[in-house]
C-alpha cells in the first residue's frame, strides 16, 4: 500500500498535475454513451467531433469485452456478501457473467463447473480507491515515471490513461491478490492532477481493454504538502496558495462551464474555443466526474468541504484521510467516504497522527471507510489491511464485524467509484466478480485461489501454466523454480 | 497541540499516571520484578513448546521456564490460560530514534554524509532518540528489540541493538556496534557509475583497512600512499577484516549476492545478505557459505532491475536450503521506519502462508536474529538466565486477531502508551469541545 506514502517516492515522483485552463466542458453525461457510439462507428477518414469544436464525451472508449466464462458453482463454502450476513455453507452460481443466485441452497445446473468451497471463503472481488498501477509500473525507473505531470499546479488536462501501460508486472500481481477493480490515480504533487480512469485488473494490449465500460472518471486533486513542497520555488509553496490555487481554478472552470452550456443550448454563433482542463473542471460542476481528493489533515478536509461548497461540486472521497477520524461526523454528513490506510502514517508532518483504529471511527459515525492501497504491495493485500483496522476498532471498543470490515474492500469501494449497482457484493444481477479464499480472508495465512471477473476464470493458483504474464516478465522475471516445484 | 482546557485536564490526569508509570520504570533495574507468567503455551523457540507451561521472571532475567515451575509468593503472577507466550519479537531492520518524520530532514539522523560515500565510522546509535514517539507503537505490538540502522552511500555505517524499554540510551542499548552496514546494488549511492565500479571500490576500502592496519605508524607520520578513506573509518573497518563483525551488504540481485560472497571470501569478511530478493537462485551458494539473510515475505514485485526475480516464496525457499533467514520488512516502501516497524509479525505470518514453517517463521523473528547479532546468549528464546523480553499474546502472534497483552523488557513489563492511542483515547467519542461546528 504505500507507493506514494514512501517518503523517497512522493520527493522524486511528481503527483500529476493539469494546466488551468479556460474553456470547454463537455455535454451533459446523459449523451456520453450515444457519443461514444457514433464516435466509434465513425469512418475512418471523417473527423472526430473532438477535431471540429465540440467536447466528445468519450473519446477514448471501452473496448472491454469479458473473457469466456462457464457457468459455475461455488459450493458449501462461507460466502461474505457485503451486503447481508455470512452465509456459512452457502452457494454461489455464476452465469453469463452475473452472480445467477446465492444462498444456503442453490442447485447446480447440469452443465455448471462446480467448486468444491468446504473450509474456504467466498468475497466480492475487490476494489481499490487509490492506484498508480500502469502509472507507476514496475521497475519504478525514469522511463515507467508516468504518474505526476509536475510541471505546473493544475493540471486539470491530462488523463490517467494516457500513462497507462497495459504490461505493468504489477497488473497480475493485483489480481492474485483477488483485486477485480481499481481506480487508477494521477499522482499528488499537482492541486489537481488530471482524471483518473477505473480498470478492470485483466490482460490487455490496450488500456482501452482494460476501462471499466461506463465508469464514470474521477478528478484527482491534493492538499496538504505534497503540492507546496513540489512548487516551492514556483508557487504555491504555503497551504494558503494552495487553496488560493483551487479557487482559481473553479472560477475559471465555472466560467467556461456557463459559456458551453448556454451554447449548447442555444447554438448561438461559433462554440466557445475547448480547453482540455476546463472540460475535465466543468463536468465536475456538472456532477459528471468524481472528485477524489487526496487529504491527510481534518482542518483541510473541511477547508476543501467548504471549496466544494463554494463552486458547487461534491467531494467523493477523501484518500489518505490519516485523520478522517477527527472529522468522521463532517464526511458523514455530507457522505464523503474515507479512502485510508489500515496503520500507515507518521512518514511527515501531516500524516503524523494516524491511528488504526481510522476506519473503524469513521465508520461508526455513519460514514462509509474504504481501505485503500496507494501501493503495489499493500493493493495485494488489502484484506490482511482491512484485518488489521477491523481488529484496531474493537481495541478501542468499537465492535466491527467482519461483515462491516469487507465492506471496507468491496462495496464501500464500489460506491466511491460509482459502480455499486453493478460490483462491490454478491448479490444476484451483479457482476461476477468473486475470489475465493483458502481461508478466512482476515486470517494472515488466507490465499486467494481463485479469482473471477465477469464470471470468467482469471486467476487459478493450482494453474500456474495459465498464469497471466506480462509481457514485460518474458525473458525479463525469472520463473520461480523451487525444490519439488510448487509455487 | 489543540489546547482545548476540557480537554486538557481529562488528559493532564492521564499522562501524570503514564509519567508516574515511566518514572518508576526509568531504568530496568528499579523497576524489575519477580513476575510468574502461567498457564501458557509457551514457545521457547530454543526448545520445546511447553503447554501450560510457566516462565518465572527476577531480577530481569528468566529465572525458570518449564511445566512444574514452582511460583514464590511475592510473584506477581500473569495468568496467560489460553495465550501464547513467547520471547519478544527482534526487528532486524528499523531506523527507529533516528527518523521522527521521515520528511523532515531536522529530524533524521540516519545517513552520514561520510567521505567518499563511505561512513564506516558513523555510530548511528550516538544520535538516536530515545524519546521517540515511535518505540511505543512498536513495542506495544511486541517487538521488544530492535537494530537500529544507517542507510545510504556505499558503506552507510554500524549499526546497533536496542531494547525499546523507557530509558536512556545507555539503558536501552544491547550491543554496539553489532554489524557494518553497505551495499552494493546502487552505484550512484556509492559515488560511482557502475556496478563494477562500486565492487572495485569496497574491495579497495577493504584493502587499504589491511594495510592501514598494518602500518598504522606510518600513517600517522604521513608516510604511506593515499587510502580511500579516512583514518576513523579505516579504524572502524577493521573489525570487519578481521571477521569479528559483520558486513551487512544489501544485495538483491542473484549476480550481487555472488559478487558479495566472492569478497566475502577473498576478504575473510563475515557477510550477511540484506534484502536478497533473488537470493533463492543462489540459496545453495548461500548455504554452503553460511551466509544468513535478511529479507521479507511480502515482496513480490519486480519494483527494480535489480530485483526481477522477486517472490514471497524466497524466504521459505532459503530456509529449506539450509540458510539461515531473518526476516524483516522488505517491501521497499518505508518497512523500517515509523509504524512498519510492528509489521514484521505480518512478514512472518506471510512467510508461513507461503512455505516457511510456523516454527522456522517464529524463528526468524527470534532466535535466529539474536544469534546473527551476537545476543543469542541473552536473547531470542525462553530460557532459564536469558534477559527477560517476553510477551503474552492473546493468540498466535502473527494473526491480525491477536494482541500483545503483556510486554515485559528486561523483566519489566510495560504499559506506556503510544501517542496513537492518546489520539484515539480523545477521538473514540468525539471530545465535547470539538462538536462545535
Amino acid at each position: 500500500m504505500h507507493t506514494l506514502k514512501s517518503i523517497p517516492v512522493i520527493v522524486l515522483a511528481a503527483w500529476s498535475c493539469a494546466q488551468p485552463a479556460r474553456s470547454a466542458p463537455a455535454p451533459a453525461p446523459t449523451t456520453t454513451s450515444a457519443q461514444t457510439r457514433q464516435d466509434t462507428t465513425r469512418p475512418r477518414s471523417a473527423p472526430g467531433l473532438g477535431g471540429v469544436s465540440t467536447p466528445n464525451a468519450d473519446p477514448f472508449p471501452s473496448t472491454y469485452r469479458a473473457f469466456p466464462s462457464r457457468t459455475t458453482l461455488i459450493r458449501n463454502a462461507t460466502i461474505m456478501t457485503a451486503s447481508g450476513p455470512t452465509i456459512t455453507g452457502g452457494s454461489l452460481l455464476l452465469r453469463d457473467g452475473k452472480i445467477a443466485a446465492v444462498g444456503a441452497n442453490v442447485s447446480a445446473p447440469s452443465d455448471a463447473v462446480v467448486v468444491d468451497g468446504t473450509g474456504k471463503y467466498v468475497t466480492p472481488g475487490l476494489v481499490d480507491t487509490h492506484s498508480h498501477l500502469g502509472v507507476y509500473s514496475a521497475p519504478g525507473v525514469s522511463g515507467n515515471s508516468d504518474g505526476n505531470e509536475a510541471t505546473n499546479p493544475v493540471t486539470a488536462n491530462v488523463w490517467a490513461e494516457h500513462s497507462v501501460w497495459p504490461q505493468d508486472p504489477q497488473f497480475p500481481r493485483n489480481l492474485a491478490g483477488g483485486v477485480t477493480t481499481l481506480q487508477v490515480l494521477p499522482g499528488s504533487a499537482n492541486l489537481i492532477g488530471g482524471r483518473s480512469v477505473v480498470l478492470k485488473v485483466v490482460p490487455a494490449r490496450t488500456v482501452q481493454g482494460m476501462k471499466f465500460p461506463g465508469a464514470k472518471y474521477g478528478l484527482k486533486m491534493a492538499c496538504g504538502e505534497n503540492p507546496k513542497r513540489v512548487y516551492q520555488n514556483r508557487g504555491p509553496s504555503t497551504r494558503m496558495g494552495n487553496v488560493a490555487g483551487y479557487r482559481a481554478a473553479w472560477i475559471g472552470a465555472e466560467s467556461y462551464r456557463r459559456r458551453w452550456d448556454k451554447w449548447n443550448a442555444d447554438h448561438q454563433g461559433d462554440p466557445p474555443g475547448r480547453d482540455l482542463g476546463n472540460e475535465t473542471l466543468a463536468e465536475v460542476l456538472r456532477g459528471n466526474i468524481y472528485v477524489h481528493n487526496h487529504c491527510y489533515r481534518a482542518d483541510e478536509m473541511a477547508q476543501m468541504i467548504d471549496i466544494a461548497r463554494e463552486f458547487g461540486y461534491s467531494i467523493r472521497s477523501f484518500h489518505h484521510g490519516v485523520e478522517a477520524y477527527k472529522v468522521a461526523d463532517l464526511l458523514a454528513r455530507d457522505s464523503i467516504t474515507a479512502s485510508i490506510w489500515a496503520d500507515w502514517g507518521g512518514f511527515k508532518m501531516e500524516a503524523l497522527d494516524g491511528v488504526k483504529a481510522n476506519a473503524a471511527i469513521v465508520d461508526r459515525a455513519g460514514a462509509r471507510s474504504i481501505i485503500h492501497s496507494d501501493d503495489p504491495s499493500g493493493s495485494q493485500r488489502l484484506n490482511q489491511e482491512a484485518a488489521k483496522a477491523m481488529y484496531a476498532g474493537r481495541d478501542i471498543g468499537i465492535a466491527v464485524t467482519p461483515d462491516q470490515a469487507i465492506k471496507w474492500i468491496t462495496i464501500n469501494a464500489a460506491w466511491a467509484l460509482g459502480l455499486h449497482d453493478r460490483i462491490g457484493s454478491l448479490d444476484v444481477g451483479k457482476n461476477a466478480d468473486v475470489v475465493l479464499w483458502s481461508g478466512n480472508p482476515f486470517s494472515v495465512y488466507a490465499r486467494t485461489e481463485k479469482v473471477w471477473i465477469d464470471g470468467a476464470l482469471m486467476f487459478d493458483r493450482g494453474d500456474p501454466v495459465q498464469r497471466w504474464r506480462t509481457d514485460f516478465e518474458l525473458g525479463f522475471v525469472p520463473e520461480l523454480r523451487l525444490p519439488g516445484g510448487a509455487r | 497541540m489543540i489546547n482545548t482546557s476540557g480537554v486538557s485536564v481529562r488528559r493532564s490526569s492521564y499522562v501524570s499516571c503514564v509519567v508516574a508509570v515511566m518514572l518508576s520504570c526509568i531504568t530496568s533495574a528499579a523497576c524489575a520484578q519477580t513476575i510468574a507468567i502461567t498457564g501458557g503455551r509457551v514457545f521457547t523457540v530454543s526448545g520445546a513448546t511447553i503447554d501450560n507451561g510457566t516462565v518465572l521472571i527476577q531480577n530481569g532475567r528468566i529465572a525458570q521456564v518449564g511445566a512444574n515451575v514452582v511460583v514464590p509468593a511475592d510473584a506477581r503472577r500473569i495468568d496467560a490460560t489460553g495465550k501464547w507466550v513467547t520471547p519478544g519479537l527482534i526487528n532486524s531492520s528499523t531506523q527507529l530514534g533516528l527518523v521522527e518524520v521521515g520528511l523532515e530532514n531536522q529530524t533524521r539522523d540516519v545517513s552520514a554524509r561520510g567521505r567518499e560515500a563511505i561512513a564506516a565510522a558513523f555510530t548511528v546509535w550516538e544520535g538516536f532518540n530515545p524519546a521517540s514517539v515511535l518505540l511505543a507503537p512498536a513495542r506495544e505490538e511486541g517487538i521488544t528489540t530492535v537494530v537500529i540502522a544507517p542507510s545510504g552511500s556505499l558503506v552507510s555505517g554500524q549499526a546497533a541493538v536496542v531494547d525499546l524499554l523507557n530509558g536512556s540510551l545507555s539503558d536501552m542499548l544491547v550491543r554496539a556496534p553489532v554489524a557494518m552496514v553497505a551495499q552494493i546494488e546502487d552505484a550512484r549511492s556509492a559515488g560511482v557509475n557502475a556496478r563494477g565500479e562500486l565492487l572495485v571500490k569496497l574491495k579497495e576500502l577493504l584493502e587499504d583497512t589491511r594495510a592501514y592496519s598494518r602500518r598504522r605508524a606510518e600513517f600517522e607520520r604521513a608516510q604511506t600512499r593515499d587510502f580511500v578513506a579516512g583514518r576513523l573509518d579505516l579504524e572502524a573497518m577493521i573489525p570487519v577484516i578481521e571477521g569479528r563483525l559483520p558486513l551487512v551488504v544489501a544485495a538483491d540481485r542473484a549476480a550481487d549476492i555472488e559478487a558479495a560472497l566472492k569478497i566475502a571470501r577473498d576478504y575473510g569478511v563475515r557477510l550477511i545478505v540484506a534484502g536478497g530478493a533473488e537470493a533463492w537462485m543462489v540459496a545453495d551458494k548461500l548455504a554452503a557459505a553460511r551466509v544468513p539473510v535478511l529479507t521479507g515475505a511480502m515482496n513480490n514485485i519486480p519494483q527494480s532491475f535489480s530485483t526481477l526475480g522477486s517472490y514471497q516464496e524466497n524466504a521459505a525457499a532459503l530456509r529449506r536450503a539450509g540458510v539461515d533467514v531473518i526476516l524483516i520488512g522488505d517491501t521497499g516502501t518505508g518497512d523500517a521506519e515509523t509504524f512498519n516497524v510492528r509489521n514484521i509479525k505480518q512478514e512472518a505470518g506471510n512467510a508461513v502462508a507461503y512455505g516457511m514453517s510456523w516454527d522456522d517463521a517464529l524463528r526468524a523473528v527470534t532466535l535466529a536474529p539474536a544469534r546473527l547479532l551476537g545476543i543469542a546468549d541473552r536473547y531470542g528464546s525462553l530460557e532459564a538466565g536469558k534477559v527477560a523480553n517476553v510477551v503474552v499474546w492473546s493468540g498466535d502472534p502473527f494473526e491480525f486477531s491477536s494482541r500483545a497483552e503483556h510486554v515485559i523488557v528486561r523483566g519489566t513489563e510495560i504499559t506506556t502508551p503510544s501517542r496513537q492511542d492518546l489520539l484515539e483515547q480523545r477521538y473514540r467519542t468525539l471530545p465535547p469541545d470539538y462538536r462545535r461546528p
